[in-house]
């Protein structure tokens, strides 16, 4: 080999030590721009939330608890954790689109880790969740909900869900690299969250439903979680259910995370 | 002959494999450091495909190479922190206004917050874009974009550019725009690979030419010399009636004794090996009475020596006309 004296970009100082979660905020940044032009993004966030409230609680609530104000109670954390989860597909969506587009390719071409843009689309859905929960919260408030826990519990119960969506829209980025269609995506997503949203304990009772679907609804993670929301927003017992829907979203996270990033280093 | 230098870019038999197309079948580049390269070839003849694994996209099934020192798949990123890519593919995102796009990209390069601000605001200016910085890149036109994907693929100050047919599409005024910032920096020092379907910008822009065909290196040389592989000279006949194209491409293939493309722009070009041919030819016609409105003999072009390698015109004589 001779020597090189090919002139070397002179390389700035790095801006901080961590440039892994530096590029992916950089990115993520990108994709809140990107958020912000296009609002329409948001509705399914805002409006999609207030509507379920309404049809839930006023239509189906009477029916189903007697009286509105109490299913409010028991159901506003089942249509907080079901909005968000449904919102989770949009990134999957997306990313099928956008990763056609040519800056994906320049992304590629740049001394950044593979798995950065993802990383910095997944920070930025957060903003999104983060904003359904806002919206749901204000609205169940609105419409009479009451928590009757600490604030730490209510914060701790937020948490919880925004880090199982997140988990979860891991499963979406991957969807989003192996199928064809942005379509496919979406219809596949949601087909995978019906029975995972309504077959929970999300909008009844487990006790009232057949012995099969019983069976079904207590080895659904989002069973757990709906629990566990429950015990931090309206009180009852947590740690059980809180761990078992930590434990799965790490699952999700470590099985899916890397898949994506696989599927998506190889798609060219 | 072959004086040592250093090389920006090296490459040995590079091959890569789409399923059973053969999309490169052992290509090798070499580019000295500060020149330009164009790499010249019809659509499909891989210059894509190799600029993609130089550049890191892709991984060759077989071959090796370096970019500005480093190897393109053992060290990856040392190769990405040198270069500079601009494509149809490497773009912009169009969401994003020019100044956001150059800024995120700086960013993603590791400068700080202001310089990368500042990094982002001289190439704007350099790039005459400083009046569209604010507007989404979505609104720029086609000369604008390319101006931009241009500016973008330089934000690092990178040693090494690759431009993959950084013209394709655009009109001709805003492809001399293109042409003069190529020139511009490799004024500066930077080495340069260049893909084109078009003789003419390799003609112009590149200090050797390596011309590819069905993934295979078919010649190598300055513009000069792969014109000499021609055989120096070649004749060109108007004929004045357009049906006697015909005839006058058999008088000219008979006598230079090699087949003779179709008439680019009304214009038939054999080439030739020495003036008695000329002579030959301009009797012949006249003894058939086939009028002509030009006769002349003229160094070949890049048109003339591409087909003479590969037996077919380069690019589609559509894409050529525009050009001109």
């Amino acid at each position: 080999m001779t020597t090189m004296t090919v002139p070397q970009v002179p390389q700035p100082r790095p801006a901080s030590s961590l440039p892994w979660v530096r590029h992916s905020l950089s990115l993520a940044g990108r994709s809140v721009r990107k958020m912000l032009r296009h609002p329409e993004q948001f509705f399914d966030v805002t409006l999609q939330p207030v509507l379920f409230l309404i049809i839930f609680v006023y239509v189906l609530g009477g029916a189903i608890a007697g009286s509105t104000q109490d299913y409010l109670q028991f159901v506003l954390p089942g249509i907080l954790i079901q909005t968000v989860l449904f919102s989770t597909i949009a990134i999957g969506v997306n990313l099928n689109t956008d990763i056609k587009e040519g800056v994906f390719d320049r992304f590629r071409s740049l001394p950044i880790p593979r798995s950065a843009p993802l990383v910095g689309a997944t920070i930025a859905e957060c903003l999104r969740y983060a904003i359904t929960i806002g919206v749901t919260m204000v609205a169940g408030f609105v419409m009479g909900f009451r928590t009757s826990t600490s604030p730490a519990k209510v914060a701790a119960a937020m948490l919880l869900v925004l880090f199982f969506a997140w988990c979860m829209c891991w499963i979406a980025i991957w969807l989003g690299m192996i199928m064809r269609e942005a379509g496919s995506v979406q219809g596949i997503g949601f087909l995978a969250l019906f029975p995972l949203t309504f077959g929970s304990s999300m909008f009844a009772a487990t006790d009232t439903m057949p012995g099969w679907l019983q069976a079904w609804v207590k080895i659904n993670p989002v069973t757990h979680l709906t629990d566990a929301m429950r015990g931090l927003l309206t009180g009852g017992p947590v740690a059980q259910d809180a761990l078992i829907a930590l434990g799965t979203s790490a699952l999700i996270l470590a099985v899916f995370a890397p898949l994506a990033v696989r599927a998506y280093r190889t798609k060219a | 002959m072959v004086v040592m230098t250093n090389h920006a870019i090296h490459a040995e038999g590079l091959t890569k494999h789409y399923g059973a197309t053969t999309a490169l079948d052992g290509i090798d580049l070499t580019v000295p450091e500060g020149t330009v390269l164009g790499v010249l070839g019809p659509n499909g003849a891989g210059k894509t495909t190799a600029v993609r694994i130089l550049a890191t996209l892709l991984r060759p099934d077989a071959g090796r190479a370096t970019v500005a020192g480093h190897d393109v798949v053992k060290d990856p990123n040392a190769v990405r922190r040198s270069i500079g890519l601009t494509g149809q593919y490497a773009s912009v995102d169009e969401q994003l206004s020019g100044r956001e796009n150059l800024e995120l990209f700086a960013r993603l390069l590791d400068f700080t917050r202001p310089d990368a601000r500042a990094r982002a605001a001289e190439l704007l200016e350099q790039f005459g874009l400083a009046e569209a910085a604010d507007r989404r890149a979505k609104t720029y036109s086609g000369g604008m974009r390319r101006r931009l994907d241009l500016a973008a693929s330089l934000v690092g100050r990178p040693a090494v550019i690759f431009l993959d047919e950084p013209t394709t599409g655009l009109d001709p005024s805003k492809r001399d725009d293109v042409w003069n910032m190529v020139r511009l920096l490799t004024s500066e020092g930077t080495t340069v690979l260049l893909t084109t379907q078009y003789l003419e910008e390799a003609d112009a822009l590149a200090d050797a030419i390596t011309v590819i065909d069905l993934g295979k290196v078919i010649a190598h040389g300055t513009a000069s010399e792969l014109k000499q592989i021609v055989g120096g000279r070649s004749l060109q006949v108007r004929p004045e009636n357009v049906r006697d194209t015909a005839d006058i491409r058999a008088v000219l293939s008979r006598i230079t004794g090699r087949p003779v493309g179709e008439p680019i722009r009304g214009l038939l070009t054999a080439p030739i090996e020495d003036e008695q041919q000329f002579t030959n030819v301009v009797v012949d016609l006249a003894s058939r009475g086939i009028p002509v409105t030009e006769i002349s003999l003229s160094l070949p072009s890049l048109d003339e020596v591409f087909f003479t390698l590969t037996g077919q015109g380069a690019s589609a004589p559509a894409t050529t006309k525009e050009l001109v």
